[in-house]
């Protein structure tokens, strides 16, 4: 099970944010007043497990005198005939990614993290140390240690409503339904016919971010259609679990401790005292 | 220089989340760490070829310093307890498990190893204690290499060939040091001998790095890392030097057996702020990970990754009881 997060419909209202850290019991996370246009949230953290991101951006965007405004809405407001384009506003609702290659999960050592039956990665709060491990591993900057507390919070995909059949309270919360769950391979159906959609209408940067399978993180559980680079949103372009290259470093480690050992032994060696 | 390429980010702010990590604790542990394991060695190639003061000094040393790096760990940690939980699984995708338990094996050898040379009790024992002490000891110095290749973190993730040279030879110049600043001349022979070796691994693995990592090697080079490194580099040279120069110059030895040590904390912590640097930078994420992207896009033969898998895999299998399929 996983999230389908359509970014072209986000209206920015924030519900998803304020429906997680409701049923989550989640702790305050700050009160600043940030600069970043209507996000004064800034990124996903221990206290923070729905982002809604806030971009101003000015994009050309071509228009011809049969274009359907309507259908490029996505694209920001356009006159027609004006080539530079006008400020549009892109909005995006940011979560944990539920990595089918769980970087987080592979580097914990208490076992803490762990995949659900729903095929999602959840930290057991009791048994989690504090070590911070995850926190580096996770590609996308989402896990993050709570102050005061130590230990490594991050979102469950509502472990506890979707157990009962219930969807995720951000989902729910979501007025425009750009918070899709469901199984995955019906979402991606979904997201591939909408990106379809939008193509036709003449958005063309329309694309989906995490949706395939072959990906630098096997997939994740939760993907999401872009109307620019993903980078633009705070969200690395081509992420990769990083215990991908554990084998090599394993390797270079016995060699070099290998190493280490044969340099002492002939230090002693050549040294020799007659 | 570089031409700079163009690359878009968030409001400037890191696509990861930064260690959270205390520097102290952790380049410290990992100073400390690498100074025990490789005594631990220097010490059973002293014991074995006749210089029992370097070898009792040596494995003194890594018992003392094995002692301060476990209480840095735990106060990285916040409480003792939490250090229990580390034990509960083995698991070897987690490089940190993994040391978790050579720590555990390595404590007690090194710990034996001290007690039977100190009270001159079970001689053989002591000696097979030694050499358990000392392979395992050359594990807990390029362990901890894998533990920060094995992040998101570009400087220590793309530096993950060159980095177990780097903690090794710094882990050998340190152990080499302790013995020119402890030992009488008579026995500091191999302590010269291993502090050119080290100086040698570790100056290499330094140079490979900022060669091989193009624009991620930057936090190796420049700001506070980078004077951190090249001070230690500096230092290393020249107290391998003067060691090398002076053989029979107690004090010189002395002298550059401390510089040593100074250089070698000093190079872990460089490598410690290199990482952290590249973490809190989004530039040294997104830029090559999108000239990947774009070479891929080109029809380059690029390794994607579409070959994952592998250790993930195991890793997941491992804690989730067997591979759990999406539903
Ligand atoms: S996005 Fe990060 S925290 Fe979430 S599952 Fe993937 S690695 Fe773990
Ligand atoms: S902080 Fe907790 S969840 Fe994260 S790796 Fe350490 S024990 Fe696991």
């Amino acid at each position: 099970m996983g999230f389908f997060t359509d970014t072209s419909v986000c209206i920015g209202c924030k519900a998803c944010e304020v429906a997680c850290k409701e049923w989550n019991a989640i702790p305050e996370d700050g009160m600043e007043l940030t600069g970043m246009s209507y996000d004064n949230t800034v990124g996903l953290g221990a206290s923070t497990w729905r982002h809604v991101a806030f971009i101003e951006q000015r994009k050309p965007v071509s228009v011809g005198p049969d274009t359907d405004v309507l259908g490029i809405s996505p694209q920001g407001a356009v006159t027609p005939g004006r080539e530079e384009g006008e400020l549009r506003w892109l909005m995006a609702s940011d979560v944990c990614k539920h990595c089918t290659h769980a970087a987080c999960l592979d580097v914990c050592p208490t076992g803490s993290l762990f995949r659900t039956e729903f095929g999602t990665v959840v930290v057991q709060e009791d048994i989690c140390n504090g070590c911070g491990y995850c926190i580096p591993a996770c590609p996308y900057g989402v896990i993050d240690q709570r102050k005061g507390d130590g230990r490594a919070w991050k979102c469950t995909l509502c472990y506890d409503r979707i157990g009962d059949g219930l969807e995720p309270a951000c989902a729910k919360a979501c007025p425009t339904d750009s918070i899709q769950y469901g199984p995955l391979d019906e979402l991606r159906e979904r997201a591939a016919a909408r990106v379809e959609t939008l193509h036709d209408a003449g958005v063309q940067e329309a694309r989906l971010y995490g949706a395939d399978p072959g990906d630098g993180v096997g997939g994740a559980g939760a993907f999401f259609l872009l109307l620019d680079e993903p980078e633009v949103y705070g969200l690395p372009p081509d992420p990769v679990v990083t215990t991908r290259d554990l084998p090599s470093m394993w390797r270079h480690a016995a060699v070099a401790a290998a190493g280490l050992l044969g340099a002492t032994a002939l230090a002693c060696l050549t040294g020799r005292r007659r | 220089m570089v031409p700079k390429a163009e690359f878009t980010s968030y409001y400037g702010k890191p696509v990861l989340n930064p260690p959270v990590w205390k520097p102290l604790d952790i380049a410290g542990y990992f100073f400390l760490g690498g100074l025990a394991g490789a005594s631990s060695a220097l010490a059973a190639g002293a014991s074995w070829t006749g210089r029992p003061v370097l070898a009792r000094n040596a494995e003194v040393a890594a018992v003392g310093a094995l002692g301060l790096s476990m209480a840095a760990l735990i106060h990285d940690l916040g409480r003792p307890a939490r250090f229990v939980n580390m034990l509960r699984v083995a698991k070897p995708t987690s490089p940190m498990s993994v040391g978790s338990w050579l720590l555990a094996a390595y404590g007690p050898m090194a710990g034996a190893t001290a007690l039977s040379t100190l009270t001159g009790r079970l001689p053989r024992l002591g000696r097979a204690t030694g050499t358990a002490a000392a392979a395992l000891g050359s594990a807990v110095t390029t362990y901890t290499a894998v533990l920060i290749a094995d992040t998101a973190v570009p400087a220590w993730h793309e530096a993950h060939r060159e980095l177990p040279f780097l903690f090794a030879g710094s882990a050998a110049a340190a152990a080499a040091g302790l013995g020119l600043l402890t030992a009488p001349s008579a026995e500091t022979r191999p302590a010269r001998v291993l502090a050119l070796t080290g100086t040698a691994a570790e100056l290499t693995a330094t140079a490979l790095i900022r060669r091989r990592l193009g624009m991620v090697a930057a936090p190796y080079r420049t700001g506070r890392p980078g004077r951190l490194l090249h001070t230690a580099e500096a230092l290393t040279l020249a107290a391998t030097a003067t060691a090398l120069l002076a053989p029979r110059n107690r004090p010189l030895n002395a002298l550059a057996g401390a510089a040593l040590l100074t250089a070698s904390a000093l190079t872990r912590f460089g490598v410690f702020h290199a990482g952290l640097a590249s973490a809190r930078d989004p530039k040294y994420t997104v830029q090559p990970q999108r000239e990947r992207l774009e070479a891929r896009r080109r029809g380059a033969v690029v390794p994607g990754p579409g070959s994952a898998g592998g250790a993930a895999e195991v890793g997941q299998e491992a804690v989730g009881g067997g591979g759990v399929e999406r539903r």
